[in-house]
């Protein structure tokens, strides 16, 4: 029986509800694999070595990029799942904040004491111990790790996910219609 | 008017030529080019800057096929008897993949958000040749000025893959040259020929303005943004090229 981890980093968790969304073809899925690490089963520390990680969303802050690299070290095949994990999504327009010598900070000012809307009477950004560092830029996953395979999409849809999905737990070649492939 | 009248001197005088693609006989006449001749005869050779109407640049090489075993870029190179054409092989399909990956990596092309979804040739093109493999380029994600100043029209230059359609458009066209290219090599731009567009002659009728002539999202229209939902935008409901493709038998 394969294994099968699951994560979302800098994501929106979308890629996931996709996956549900192959309907009663999820227990076919189930009688093939077996889920470990995954917010489908709330676990949150792998419990062995696994066969696919299913990977969602980007890099936006240190815990996201031990999380992947943890799961490259714990995963023989790496699937990067949706545009967040490919090209960085929405998350990576923060990249591309200009004339700026301090990015990072405009865009935390920018949330949480001057943007639009924002109520803060205290004026401070959030910098509780336990909440995770953010990175200076959204790293892609590609930047931190080596990927098996990507399956664009913003979601995949349940049907692209599933092909591939069964192709790789089947171990057969992956074959996929190209009026399946959409990038939004 | 055709576009290669100065080379064949009228209808009745062209000469008729046969030569192949992938082994298939087609007819042609002398000095049009590959693509033209496969266009008329429904093989889809796919081009991106290339578009029907403008002249021919030969800048984005994704029309490249093999003559004779060489490479060059379809829409530029004129037919030639008993040429021997491959079109659609493994090795060409791997370039023409890695060509429009490389649009892809060096610009940033953000399809969630972008208004041009499911009418971007590049978008189509990319998914064509999608093999599900991740790709070894690094993404650049530049930081290029995004023009508002126009009151009808938007440009983007995150999104220019740099086909130069606006620019022939413009020229051709519209005589107006309001686009132009700036700049060698990687450095290479679109730019307009005032400060900024608000101070250029562009209009919305302009062909250069039209939904056509920007592959990408890069030209935008204000104020009809994400005009068609999702399935029933351009490229949901026909892959580019399945026009020509519907040629296929017709007129033989």
């Amino acid at each position: 029986m394969k294994r099968i981890a699951t994560v979302s980093l800098a994501g929106c968790f979308g890629c996931h509800m996709s996956l549900l969304d192959i309907d009663e073809r999820i227990v076919d899925l189930l009688k093939l694999v077996e889920f470990d690490r995954s917010p489908l089963n709330d676990l949150k520390s792998f419990t062995g070595r696994c066969d696919i990680g299913f990977i969602e969303g980007s890099c936006c802050n240190e815990e996201n990029v031990a999380t992947l690299r943890e799961f490259r070290k714990q995963c023989q095949l790496l699937v990067g799942v949706g545009q967040c994990a490919i090209m960085g999504g929405l998350p990576v327009m923060r990249n591309a904040i200009m004339h700026s010598d301090e990015p990072l900070l405009e865009c935390l000012e920018e949330s949480f004491t001057h943007g639009p809307g924002v109520y803060n009477p205290s004026n401070e950004i959030p910098n509780d111990p336990a909440l995770p560092l953010l990175l200076d830029r959204v790293y892609l996953c590609s930047e931190v790790v080596r990927l098996d395979y990507v399956i664009p999409g913003c979601p995949p849809s349940g049907d692209l996910l599933w092909e591939v999905l069964s192709a790789l737990v089947l171990d057969k070649p992956i074959h996929i219609p190209p009026w399946m492939v959409k990038y939004d | 008017m055709a576009r290669h009248e100065a080379f064949d001197g009228g209808e009745e005088t062209r000469q008729r030529i046969t030569f192949t693609i992938d082994g298939e006989k087609i007819t042609a006449f002398a000095g049009q080019s590959i693509l033209e001749a496969a266009d008329a005869a429904g093989i889809y050779i796919p081009r991106l800057c290339d578009v029907e109407g403008l002249d021919p640049q030969g800048s984005c090489r994704v029309c490249t096929v093999k003559v004779n075993s060489r490479p060059v870029a379809s829409c530029v190179h004129p037919v030639s008897a008993d040429d021997v054409v491959e079109n659609d092989t493994e090795e060409i399909r791997r370039w023409r993949r890695d060509l429009i990956k490389m649009l892809l990596h060096e610009g940033n092309h953000l399809c969630p958000i972008c208004e041009a979804s499911g009418r971007c040739e590049l978008q189509a093109m990319a998914a064509r040749f999608e093999t599900l493999e991740p790709d070894l380029y690094p993404y650049l994600q530049p930081v290029r000025p995004v023009d508002a100043s126009h009151p009808d029209i938007m440009l983007d230059t995150n999104r220019c893959i740099r086909c130069g359609r606006c620019i022939r458009a413009s020229r051709d066209v519209d005589r107006k040259y309001v686009f132009g290219y700036i700049g060698r090599g990687i450095h290479k731009r679109v730019g307009v020929n005032a400060t900024d567009l608000a101070h250029t002659r562009i209009d919305l009728d302009d062909a250069a303005a039209s939904l056509e002539t920007c592959p990408v999202g890069c030209i935008i229209r204000k104020r009809v943004g994400f005009f068609a939902p999702i399935g029933r935008r351009q490229f949901d409901l026909q892959a580019p090229g399945d026009e020509i493709e519907k040629r296929k038998g017709e007129g033989k």
